[in-house]
């Protein structure tokens, strides 16, 4: 019986979402079976989204859940984690990190306070079928390649070659720019324009992506 | 001695798995080493008939891992080489008949025994691959030079980076070194440069390779067609020896390889 208070199970826009608050990744797990068998009427057809807070899951774990959900009739489609290595495991399996809406505060009692504008910092290569959504700046230090996909509603700066795609100013922030060592992304978005890159130039060199007066100009970086 | 598992898997299908995995088995065997080769493409088997052994199923890693006959009795033995053993996939079943723990129990039974495990992995992502690669020590990619191949190998080798199954090993399979000199096809080198893991092995492009597998008699065999010899090049390699990328397989390479390294 207490193991079923360690959850919190929540209608939303988009389905519904279950908190876990506390425990291990099995312990979560099998409250969140205890929980189905109970009802699994209430359950049948649903789309889950799972809060697991800080827990560090494993790509085997995740899909292992994911398969047995949807041997259930359950769609699981998001898992919210404060924890990069979830996030990077929920990614890799093309599960959503964040729902469309901002994030019912569910875990109050750790308070998290981001600044609007503060980075998301990732580490590269970003390899294909890797999803990065941040609702600020997003900076990147090694290759984004091709199949990957940066979704910021600030600017994206790669420090390495970009080739997937990116979205910089997803929200509608025109002031946004993309740079990157070499920019040659399969699409580049900023705002609501959207651009390929040309065929490859014969010079190598750092660029800058922006909007002028409504246009995608891509041009090389100079200092000063 | 305890066995190392290794398995071989790509993403995208039709690279060249299985034959990769029938021509190291064989090159192994050929020095010495005792060898078990796991058909994990369940539904889909193949590996049998590349090895010539098609005709001697009786049973198949199903049956094992549903108790209906011992390990011993679904290991198939090369008549060519003593200790090479191939546990042929179930023709009939599907990837969910095994799941990943049965794979690490099967494999914790016969690394006592053998020198090697070479797992032959499905395509795709999902179950049967999953399947593969949870007992694997070791996994190599394959890819061939073309652009789909290498996008899939590269999500692989994210998955398995997040699952933390390294070190993961690169064969670039199927290298046209004419189309790749006229600008048609990715060298060596771009597909490094993309997808940035450890390289074990080039393998040319060579028709021998197709004739070989439809007699089921695999190339490494005898290995003196060029894919023999890059095929026995991976096996060394594999055994921890330090063999230098040959002339055939792209002049110069390997110092460049050996700069760039991160």
């Amino acid at each position: 019986m207490n193991v079923k208070r360690a959850l919190t199970i929540k209608g939303i826009r988009d389905g519904l979402l279950v908190t876990c608050h506390k425990g291990s990744w099995n312990e979560m797990v099998e409250a969140l079976n205890a929980q189905i068998e109970d009802q699994p009427a209430f359950f049948k057809g649903a789309r889950l989204a799972l809060d697991i807070g800080p827990c560090e899951v494993r790509v085997a774990d995740l899909s292992a859940l994911r398969d047995s959900l949807s041997e259930r009739g359950i769609h699981l489609w998001a898992v919210l984690s404060t924890s990069p290595v979830t996030e990077a495991t929920a990614q890799n399996l093309g599960l959503a990190t964040r729902l469309s809406r901002p994030q019912p505060l569910v875990s109050a009692g750790e308070a998290k306070s981001i600044p609007a504008e503060a980075a998301k910092w990732v580490r590269g290569p970003l390899r294909s079928g890797t999803r990065v959504e941040h609702d600020g700046p997003v900076v990147v230090l090694g290759d984004v390649n091709p199949g990957a996909e940066i979704i910021a509603h600030g600017s994206v700066i790669v420090w390495g070659r970009l080739r997937g795609v990116v979205h910089a100013g997803a929200a509608g922030d025109e002031t946004a720019v993309v740079c990157a060592l070499d920019l040659s992304p399969t699409q580049l978005r900023i705002a609501g324009e959207i651009a390929v890159s040309p065929p490859r130039r014969a010079k190598i060199q750092p660029e800058i992506a922006r909007l002028v007066d409504g246009r995608l100009v891509a041009e090389p970086w100079q200092s000063g | 001695m305890t066995a190392k598992v290794v398995t071989i898997t790509s993403g995208k299908g039709g690279v060249g798995k299985t034959t990769s995995v029938a021509n190291i088995a064989v090159a192994l065997a050929s020095r010495g080493q005792r060898v078990v080769c796991i058909d994990g493409d369940i539904g889909l088997r193949n590996l049998d008939v590349v090895l010539g052994l098609e005709n001697r199923i009786v049973y198949d890693l199903v049956d094992v891992i549903e108790g209906r006959c011992r390990l011993r009795q679904a290991m198939i033995r090369d008549k060519r080489l003593p200790e090479l053993y191939l546990i042929p996939a179930a023709q009939t079943r599907d990837k969910t008949a095994v799941s990943p723990s049965d794979m690490i129990r099967l494999c914790d039974e016969l690394r006592p025994d053998v020198d090697w495990i070479l797992i032959d992995s499905p395509a795709g992502i999902e179950r049967g691959f999953r399947n593969a690669i949870a007992p694997a020590d070791r996994v190599l990619v394959i890819t061939n030079p073309d652009v789909s191949a290498v996008r899939d190998a590269d999500r692989v080798i994210g998955i398995l980076d997040a699952e933390e199954k390294g070190p993961v090993s690169l064969i670039i399979n199927r290298v046209n070194s004419d189309m790749v000199r006229r600008g048609e096809m990715l060298s060596v080198e771009d597909v490094l440069d993309l997808l940035a893991v450890h390289l074990i092995g080039i393998v040319p492009e060579d028709e021998n390779v197709i004739v070989a597998s439809n007699r089921g008699q695999p190339l490494s065999l005898d290995g003196k067609s060029r894919a023999g010899v890059a095929f026995q090049n991976i096996a060394r390699r594999l055994m921890g020896e330090e063999v230098p990328f040959s002339e055939l397989e792209t002049p110069g390479l390997w110092q460049r390889l050996l700069g760039r390294r991160r």
